[in-house]
Order: structure tokens, then sequence, then C-alpha cells
């Protein structure tokens, strides 16, 4: 059987777990944006945090991906089978990229432009929204960016787990020794991947500051 | 005398305690309402520190700085920064805002009404010899450097500061733009009458805009002279100046 016999008889159920898959990598990147950068604003101004919040962030990500799905599991509240923990396993490894980038982002400004926002009497806060986080706005989508197509591609690895997604066809296809079922799986991920690399890409480029 | 507007009280900076030399030590230097004093040194010789220690840029160690008759570790620094305009030579204009939102930057932070920072945008911008409106909605990356550093100017008059400080504002232009700007600003502080202090490690640039040269050396105050004054002192340091500027001394600018 091939490929494309395969995707053509199967459209439908390729359909809905590409929407699935999307809906994980959305629900997550939202999630780690929603730590990560409010994370990153809060360590400019605590430096000796800083060090600490990056290796927790490293860790995540050093775990082999399986591994930390398979950790996660047992745990109360966050753990268990299903959509729940994927998203939580899928945050923790998007975290790292997106906490890097805005902290490079909003520390590595020109220090003329910082210097003269002081002598301007602008407040620290005042310094961070209006200077720091403008000025590192596609450092910071950058960061998501990275985080998107490696979580796109990690979430496949949540079929294990029972979450669902293009993950579904690939653990099918491997089990049924079968690379007609595999790439069923594999091709929509790696062109969400592409998509969303260059949707994000383009919008970095229009919100770049010269 | 009358009260200075600025009052250095044999002042020390040290970076840090353990430090053998201090990057400034014994500066006493009164400065009164509409001078213009011109810091000149060599690299390192602590002009720009001691322009930062006026608006709390950096703490001064020991001594006492007085602005405005009131010790500067007395004052709010974040009012003391509002009141005080600051140019350097870098610019520093922010390149995410626009030309206006730049040059109005300080009274928004002061709250000032909406139609009296409009009109006040146009003032500055005309002082500065730049169309208002031709600038208004343009990036800082679309100007020139000498289009950028008078816009520096505009923006750091803009809450209409007593004292202006300016660190080598003229530094980074090609020769002819620095004329330029040089003779624009004597025409300004004829306009403004703000109380200026001005580094600069260009004896013909302290000469030509300063109505008082202060020569630092080695974090000291070595000389102090009026302009006319300054190109027949005896210090050496002061001679080698302006042997190095080729000006003859004697000469009346």
């Amino acid at each position: 059987m091939s490929v494309w016999q395969f995707i053509s008889g199967h459209h439908g159920e390729i359909l809905a777990a590409t929407r699935e898959h999307l809906i994980l990598v959305l629900i997550s990147m939202a999630i780690a944006a929603a730590i990560g950068v409010p994370l990153g604003l809060a360590l400019v101004s605590r430096p000796r945090l800083r060090s600490a919040a990056l290796a927790v962030a490293s860790v995540f990500q050093t775990i082999p991906s399986l591994a930390l799905f398979g950790f996660l599991i047992p745990l109360p509240f966050l753990g268990g089978i299903g959509t729940r923990t994927a998203i939580v396993a899928l945050v923790l490894y998007a975290l790292l990229p997106i906490l890097r980038n805005t902290y490079v982002g909003l520390t590595s400004i020109d220090p003329a432009i910082l210097e003269a926002a002081e002598a301007m009497g602008m407040t620290e806060n005042q310094i961070l929204f209006r200077v720091r986080l403008p000025l590192a706005t596609s450092f910071i989508l950058a960061g998501i960016r990275t985080a998107t197509v490696i979580t796109i591609g990690v979430a496949t690895i949540a079929a294990a787990i029972g979450a669902g997604g293009l993950g579904t066809f690939i653990f099918r296809g491997v089990a049924m020794v079968s690379d007609a079922v595999i790439l069923a799986g594999a091709i929509p991920a790696a062109m969400l991947a592409l998509l969303a690399d260059f949707l994000l890409g383009l919008l970095e480029r229009r919100l770049r500051v010269a | 005398m009358s009260n200075a507007i600025i009052e250095f009280r044999d002042v020390e900076y040290q970076i840090r305690t353990t430090d053998p030399r201090p990057v400034l030590s014994g500066v006493s230097l009164k400065i009164h309402q509409g001078e213009t004093i011109a810091l000149l040194g060599r690299s390192g010789s602590g002009k720009t520190t001691m322009l930062k220690l006026i608006n709390c840029l950096r703490n001064y160690t020991s001594g006492d700085l007085l602005v405005e008759g009131q010790r500067v570790r007395d004052w709010n620094r974040i009012h003391l920064r509002r009141r005080i305009g600051y140019v350097i030579q870098e610019v520093g204009l922010f390149p995410h805002l626009t030309i206006q939102e730049n040059v109005t930057l300080v009274p928004g932070l002061e709250n000032w009404p909406a139609e009296r920072i409009a009109s006040r945008y146009v003032e500055v911008m005309q002082l500065v010899g730049l169309d208002a409106t031709e600038y208004a909605n343009r990036y800082p990356r679309e100007l020139s450097g000498g289009q950028r550093q008078r816009i520096g100017v505009a923006r750091a008059l803009a809450a209409d500061p007593a004292i202006l400080l300016m660190d080598e504002p003229f530094g980074a232009l090609d020769p002819v733009t620095r004329a330029e700007l040089q003779q624009e600003f004597l025409a300004l502080v004829r306009k403004v009458s703000k109380t200026i202090v001005l580094v600069t490690h260009d004896v013909r640039e302290a000469l030509l805009l300063g109505t008082r040269v202060v020569l630092l050396d080695a974090g000291r105050i070595v000389a102090e002279a009026g302009p006319r004054e300054f190109l027949n002192l005896d210090q050496a340091v002061a001679r080698e100046f302006v042997a190095a500027s080729e000006l003859v001394p004697g000469a009346a600018k």
C-alpha cells in the first residue's frame, strides 16, 4: 500500500488528528509564553534568580521527551493518561527557548539607549515596559518560533500517553511496520512545522526594529 | 558670590572603596545660572563622571554636591533627572519611537496636557532648526548623524530644564557638520539661557562654546579659566592641550 493510497483512504482521520495536534501545540505554546515572557521580564532586575531559572528550564530540555511523558504519568493533578499530561510536558519543553530569548532580548539593548532612558528620569518599570520590551519583541518572537517548531515535533510523542494527535499514526505505523502509516503522521507534522516557522518568521521580520 | 545652581564641594568618587586611585577627588566647583562650563580633559580624566554625578547616574563617595541648593542625595533622583536635560555622544534616541515621540518623552512622563506637549514639540524643533511636521512620524534610523544630534538636543530641551548636561555632543560628527552644530549651539544658548555643562576633549570646542573652561587631569581640577585666559595658563597640562590643538598662545578667539 502506498503512502498516497493510505492518506486518501484515511483523509478524514488524518485531518482530525492534525486538528488535535494543532490544538495540543497551540494550548501548550500559549501557556509556555504566558509563563516564559513574564518570567523573563521578572529576571531582568533579579540577576541572582536568572541562573537558577535558566538552569531549571535547561534541565527540562535535557530529559528525553519520552521519559518526561513517562515521569509525569504517576503525578497527581498534573499527570495521568491523556491530553493534560501531554500539555504539561510540552510546556516544560517550550519554556527554555522562550525564557532564554526573552531574557537575552531584554538585556542585550544598546547601553547608550538605556543610559539615555535613565538620564531622562524614567523609572525602572518605565524602562522595562517602554524601552526594553518593545526593543526585545523580535527576540521574544524568535524564541516562540523555535519553541513552536520543537513542540510540533515533540507533540507526536504525546500519542504514547494517549493524547492523540499525528503521533497516533506514527506509533501505529511502527507497530504495523508500515512506512505508509508512519508517513501519514510524519508528513502533516513536518508540514505544520514548516508552516509555523514560515508564518512566525514573517511576523518576526515585521516587528523588528532596526 | 551669588548662589550657585550646581556646586561641587570637595567631591570624591571611587568605583570601589578599595581602589587606591579615585576616579575623582577633591573636586570643588561652583556653577552659576546661565554659565556654559566646558569640562576639558583627556579620556579617563573623570570629566564624564563629573557630569554623571550631577544627574545621579553615579553616586559620589564623599564630599557634597548641590543642585539648586539641595544635596543630590536628598533629591528624588527621578524628579532631579526630569529637571536636567542630557545629551550624549551616541545620542541614545529610542529606535522604536518616532522623532515626535522621542522629543516629547519627558513632557509625557511629566503628564503635560496633550496640547501643551504638541506645541512644545513644534517650539523645540524650531529651536534646533528642524521642520516639526516633516520629522514627526519619521524614525531615528532614517536621519543623518547631524539630524539625530539635533533631535537629541531638542529632546533634552523639551521639558524646559534649567540645566543641560552634554557629553561630547558633537564628538561623532564630521568636521563640517560639527562646526555647523557648534555655531547653532551658540545661537541656541543665546535664546534659551540655560546653565550648561559640556564635556569635551577638544580645546577648540571648549574655548568656542564655554564661558568658562575647567581642565581636569587624573580626577582633579587642575585649571579653571575664561576662554581667553586659558591660552595663557602656565600649568603644564593646559599648555599641552593648547599645543596639541595648534592654537597660538595669546591669540584671542
